[in-house]
């Protein structure tokens, strides 16, 4: 089962290390790197169901999280 | 003539400090380059920790009536809630989680509070030209409408501010980061029905594609934040004619008069050291952060607390010159736990490129449906001391399982007197003196402490009673186990059996002697 409970001590470290990681790369190469996550993350889980649970939840607020403006 | 300590800057920090110095026995000069306190709403939030500390100095009753006392927050995402939070779900409190009140109102009641220190010789339109560092004291020529003159002083505090001009004349450095998003912070009288909460959207209906905020002070004034984005024209946004219509959609109508306008750009930035020789640095002189958080002045006035107690020591000769950089290194932490803080903050709120943005925004979104998002959701995480990792702490050696640490501020809890009368542990540990306290959980005898240690000891047959069993709980507390307080309150060490060596190494420890 998928959990969306907060699973971090400090939710706003984690936050930040994932947009840490982006720093200084382009959009291609944010891209990638986003890509590369997923597939280690997913691989990490090693659980089609909750993975499947997650692409679920993610692409039911995708029209949410379109950014607006620039 | 020498005096032990000249206070430069007027402002919250320097007035609290000059007051707590004053009340620790200590005389004080205090210059401040303008003719009276400042204009302007500015810092408007000032936390339990400021409130604890203003509350010791005389101050806080006045503050806490005129304030909006608050504690709920509340974060949109366009025109929906997302969450809510309470900084402080518990009673048992005798100072209230945060009141808003203009800086103004603060100054003038410590202003006035000052006056009936004789110890304090508050001095305006004296402005500080020129430093020099002697062996054992500091020389400052002092501009007056008068002339100049010159004071020297065992320690100078600067209290100055943002623009400190004794950071020039010091030769350091003031460096960090700069955030390229601008925001207009609008101060508006208004009646109006909004309850007293911190209300931050992002992306509200009114602002699109921003971030914005609405905070309630006293008489009727409101404080507005609307960020603008990096492209504004601060000059052109900051004209009342332009700032009415943003209001205006916000509001919903145009019933409303400025207070005060300003656009800001922030900062986070910090001095590496905030002892210079004979001069020390404190509040925004020393550091500064983006006001999400409400960290700025609050910090500040835990800067003030923290150095008064120890000044007061040094000066009396009760304890080494040493003691002072245990101030850098607890108030080093502070700071670089207030920048980290409202750095992440405005991050959040002003993502610094696309991918960042794409990231927020998935946050936003997901915070909808997934609890582990709304946590990451970041509209300014508010002010909180710092658990201090201090050389001055007696690491425990027995076993806790709840209670404020070694280095962590004390908890609040009401109490009552052998008589029955109500009383709180802060206001009891003021009353106690203005030095260490040993806070026991009574069990027969009182513990033999050293002389210049007062008690405060609870139990059934002690002086004070825990008739709600508040005390116990947050202290986890048993029979016979003890705390040693800092005369600022903090957690020197505590002990389940306490003993009088280690009391007296624990004292020697927290006054810079061991």
């Amino acid at each position: 089962m998928l959990s969306t409970q907060s699973n971090f001590t400090d939710p706003d470290a984690a936050y930040r290390l994932i947009v840490e990681a982006h720093r200084g790369l382009s959009d291609e190469q944010s891209a990638a790197l986003d890509a590369a996550l997923v597939l280690l993350l997913a691989n990490h889980i090693g659980d089609a169901d909750v993975l499947h649970a997650a692409i679920e939840l993610a692409k039911r607020r995708l029209s949410d999280s379109q950014t607006k403006g620039t | 003539m020498r005096h032990p300590v000249v206070i430069v800057g007027a402002g919250p920090v320097g007035l609290s400090l000059a007051i707590d110095l004053a009340q620790r026995g200590q005389r004080v000069v205090l210059l401040d380059d303008a003719d009276r306190i400042g204009d302007g709403s500015r810092a408007i939030c000032f936390s339990k920790r400021s409130l604890e500390l203003w509350d010791r100095l005389g101050v806080a009753g006045r503050m806490i009536d005129k304030g909006v006392v608050w504690k709920v927050g509340k974060i949109f995402s366009g025109p929906e809630l997302l969450y809510q939070f309470d900084l402080l779900p518990e009673d048992g409190h005798k100072m209230p989680a945060f009141i808003n009140l203009q800086q103004y109102y603060a100054e003038s009641y410590l202003v006035d509070r000052v006056l009936q220190l004789p110890d304090i010789d508050l001095r305006w339109r004296n402005k500080v030209v020129a430093l020099a560092q002697r062996n054992d004291h500091a020389e400052l020529t002092i501009d007056t409408p008068d002339g100049n003159y010159t004071l020297r002083a065992d320690y100078v505090v600067a209290c100055d501010g943002a623009r400190s001009g004794l950071r020039g004349m010091v030769g350091a450095d003031f460096s960090g980061e700069t955030f390229e998003d601008q925001f207009l912070i609008a101060d508006v009288k208004m009646t109006a029905a909004f309850p007293t909460e911190r209300w931050f959207w992002f992306d509200p209906p009114f602002h699109g594609g921003q971030s914005a905020l609405l905070h309630k002070q006293p008489d009727d004034v409101w404080r507005i934040d609307l960020q603008l984005g990096p492209d504004a024209d601060a000059a052109l946004e900051r004209l009342p004619e332009n700032v009415r219509p943003r209001i205006a959609r916000m509001l919903g109508h145009d019933d409303f008069e400025f207070e005060w306008i300003s656009v800001y750009k922030f900062q986070c930035r910090r001095m590496q050291r905030f002892l210079h020789e004979r001069v020390i640095f404190a509040g925004d002189a020393a550091h500064q952060v983006s006001p999400f958080g409400a960290r700025g002045a609050n910090s500040g006035l835990e800067d003030a607390e923290n150095l008064a107690w120890k000044l007061a020591m040094i000066l009396r000769g009760d304890a080494p010159a040493g003691l002072l950089a245990s101030y850098e290194i607890e108030r080093g932490l502070a700071a670089d736990d207030n920048i980290r803080a409202s750095t992440r903050s405005t991050n959040f709120i002003a993502p610094h490129s696309r991918q960042e943005r794409r990231l927020r925004q998935a946050v936003l979104a997901l915070a909808k449906e997934a609890d582990f998002a709304k946590r990451m959701v970041n509209g300014g995480r508010l002010s909180v001391p710092s658990v201090y990792a201090s050389p001055l702490s007696t690491v425990d050696a027995d076993a806790w399982r709840t209670g404020p640490e070694p280095g962590a501020h004390m908890l609040d809890a009401p109490l009552q007197t052998a008589s029955g009368e109500p009383v709180y542990l802060t206001e009891a540990f003021s009353a106690a003196g203005r030095g260490f306290v040993l806070l026991e959980s009574a069990n027969g005898a009182a513990v033999n402490v050293p002389d210049n240690v007062a008690h405060l000891r609870i139990g059934a047959d002690a002086p004070l009673r825990d008739d709600a069993g508040l005390f116990a709980k947050r202290y986890d507390a048993a029979p016979g186990s003890a705390y040693l307080l800092r005369p600022d309150g903090y957690v020197a060490a505590r002990f389940r059996h306490p003993a009088p060596q280690a009391i007296e190494a624990a004292m020697a420890r927290a006054s810079g002697r061991a």
